[in-house]
């Protein structure tokens, strides 16, 4: 009746074409991927862009509306939950509250008729593996939520599917507490070699976490990479914005030189490398982190890209860094992050500034893209 | 207000003691149970003593305990009928409120408040009359012996009422909302996420209903066969009314001694029996469910 999970297929996740309608509303809108075996995946989207449905559909949970679903060469579009090779860390947990942490942690290896010793072995190492082996006699209403959550983890694991789900599984910790098994999780994937398949709406905890993310948003994925190639590189505003912040500001292309576009921005002339460009035509958006721009009192020296006659409207002190509006003569607010690490006097409220950054942390986009698409 | 506060905290003596409140709350109903419950509870243990006196209707306390043994021994075959037919109605209950439970708090979407009242709609009748309805539709002329009977089930001398089956059902009938409520209450809890956890976890529908759907509404199913037992046991309306003589419980008797007889004693002792019973089953049966086993 039940799948040994470790003999059954293994290999990468695939989603070819996958669709979720509800009535006229498509929840997941041909959604192809490929998820090699043994990675970290993370799904990144804000809520109701449809990777939570995308992550039922993976286990079983949710019936696609059309596409199909493959492990390695397995499949198992049409299989019941209970048969497929993969585990599910669910948000909240879902512990089982009448049964012991043993016996939480047990249930999948009992419903696969797996003896006794070998479950208690089985239970016992995945315990130490989170370290709590001193729990296992208790309930899990007796367990911290940090805690509650590394049983969920250990409870899917001990199964060794051939992936791991994990919806939203840090949601309801602190942020201490969910810095902390960041890392855990990280070092537990790293450890079981098991493909993850996380889905949140925390960029934070994406970027920590995966080797890929999917940024996904109306049921489709916008772009996919490594955390630094999305951030450094976004392809689409909602990237730009979903990821970090991003100052997108429209500029028109008016040369090129060897290796950079040449884009006249507030009647400058700035540089941008070709290489990191997705835009087509002359009319495009210019991209700049916050954190790239060197800020100074007007008539300092600058060099790099340049821009002048910018006035600071707002100063906010974050510690670590000072937060800076500056409002530009054409009315366009600009975002500038400052690292406070010299002893240079804060700039104040009204100041006649200049910026400058160097040209390869620039990024362009189509200006056709809504620049303000993914900003929360 | 503040001088009406003042003078009524002087009243009870509670000068700035908040720990009073729990207790004060509690008080409307102590009162309730001391006049309505403990004192009736004294003078039926007083009365189950006593010996007759001179006069029908006059008795005298004689401490006569054998009152007991005798009131027992002369009615053991209509109290374990009425356990028998306890037990019987209880399960028959939970059989039938079980599913219906079941469907009310995970597959009934929007109509669930609707459900609910239905399930509590037939409190709007009296009890009596409901039972006497019920005496009509198992009747010689009811739709249920004449369908029986067509379809040759029954043999056509065979009839439903007064008898033990017409008792058991009428008991399971009246006391379901009893029994589907607390099922309700107890299934509607159950986090639909633990269910999917154990389909993830390689559990097919009938298994995860086996353990964890089952074992999550076991408070459910404590108190809603302890709500069916309890009064069901010591029903007498409805083996007075779809029954026959030989289906008598214990209650009918009773009845029969405290206003046909006028053997009060005799009564008092077998309710207090049917009590003692009554408590030492339901203590023997929560403590095998185990409370452990609760969450």
């Amino acid at each position: 009746m039940a799948v040994d999970a470790s003999t059954s297929a293994r290999g990468d996740l695939i989603l070819k074409n996958l669709t979720k309608s509800f009535g006229e509303f498509n929840a997941v809108d041909d959604l192809s991927l490929v998820i090699p075996k043994g990675s970290f995946f993370a799904l990144l989207g804000p809520s109701g862009c449809g990777k939570t449905t995308t992550l039922r559909m993976i286990a079983g949970l949710e019936e696609p509306t059309s596409g199909s679903i493959f492990v390695g060469e397995t499949d198992i579009t049409d299989m019941k939950s209970y048969r497929r090779p993969v585990n599910t860390v669910f948000q909240n947990y879902a512990l089982f509250p009448h049964l012991t942490i043993f016996e939480n942690i047990a249930f999948g290896l009992r419903r696969r008729g797996i003896a006794d010793t070998e479950v208690k072995v089985a239970v016992d190492k995945v315990l130490s593996l989170i370290e709590l082996p001193e729990l296992s006699e208790r309930k899990p209403s007796q367990l911290s939520g940090g805690q509650q959550q590394r049983i969920a983890v250990a409870r899917a694991i001990v199964n060794k599917p051939a992936l791991l789900l994990l919806d939203e599984p840090l949601g309801a910790l602190d942020l201490k507490l969910r810095r902390q098994m960041q890392i855990e999780l990280k070092w537990i994937q790293t450890e079981v070699g098991i493909t993850f398949v996380h889905v949140t709406h925390d960029q934070e905890e994406a970027m920590t976490m995966a080797d890929t993310i999917a940024v996904m948003n109306k049921g489709k994925i916008e772009q996919m990479g490594t955390p630094e190639d999305l951030y450094d590189s976004p392809k689409t505003a909602f990237v730009a914005n979903f990821l970090g912040q991003s100052n997108l500001i429209p500029g028109k292309v008016s040369g090129i030189d060897d290796n950079n576009l040449i884009v006249e921005l507030f009647g400058t002339k700035v540089r941008v490398p070709k290489i990191r460009s997705s835009a087509t035509g002359d009319s495009i958006l210019v991209g700049i982190r916050p954190e790239k721009f060197r800020i100074a009192a007007e008539g300092k020296e600058a060099h790099g890209n340049v821009l002048t006659g910018g006035v600071i409207s707002d100063v906010s002190y974050i510690g670590v860094s000072t937060q800076y509006q500056v409002e530009m003569p054409s009315g366009r607010e600009i975002n500038v992050f400052e690292q406070n690490d010299d002893d240079e006097e804060m700039l104040r409220k009204g100041a006649r500034v200049v910026l400058s950054w160097e040209p390869n942390f620039t990024f362009a986009l189509d200006s056709n893209d809504n620049p303000t698409g993914g900003s929360f | 207000m503040a001088a009406f506060k003042g003078t009524s905290a002087k009243v009870f003596g509670l000068t700035d003691n908040k720990s009073a409140l729990p207790y004060l709350l509690l008080l409307p109903g102590l009162l309730w149970l001391a006049l309505f419950f403990i004192i009736p509870i004294f003078s039926l243990g007083q009365m189950s003593t006593k010996v007759a006196g001179n006069e029908t209707g006059e008795f005298i306390q004689g401490y006569r305990f054998s009152n007991y043994i005798d009131a027992f021994s002369t009615s053991m075959e209509q109290f374990s009928r009425s356990f028998l037919y306890g037990i019987l109605a209880t399960l028959i209950a939970l059989a039938i409120a079980y599913p219906l439970a079941y469907a009310i708090a995970f597959k009934s979407g929007r109509w669930k408040n609707i459900l609910l009242v239905l399930v509590v709609a037939p409190f709007f009748v009296s009890f009596l009359l409901r039972t006497i309805a019920w005496k009509q539709i198992l009747g010689e002329e009811g739709p249920v012996v004449s369908a029986l009977r067509a379809l040759h089930l029954i043999s056509p001398q065979t009839s439903i009422t007064s008898s033990a089956f017409a008792v058991i059902m009428g008991l399971a009938y009246n006391f379901l909302p009893f029994m589907t409520l607390p099922l309700y209450a107890s299934l509607e809890r159950i986090d639909p996420r633990t269910l999917e956890a154990a389909g993830d976890l390689y559990a097919n529908g009938f298994t995860t209903f086996r353990k964890v759907t089952f074992p999550l509404s076991m408070p459910g199913v404590i108190a809603g066969t302890l709500l069916t037992f309890i009064p069901a046991a010591g029903d007498y309306i409805n083996a007075t009314i779809l029954g026959s003589p030989s289906n008598k419980m214990l209650g009918n008797v009773i009845e029969a001694r405290f206003f046909k007889i006028v053997d009060y004693p005799a009564a008092a002792a077998l309710s207090f029996t049917l009590m003692a019973a009554i408590l030492i089953l339901v203590t023997l049966y929560v403590r095998r469910a185990g409370t452990e086993e609760l969450i």
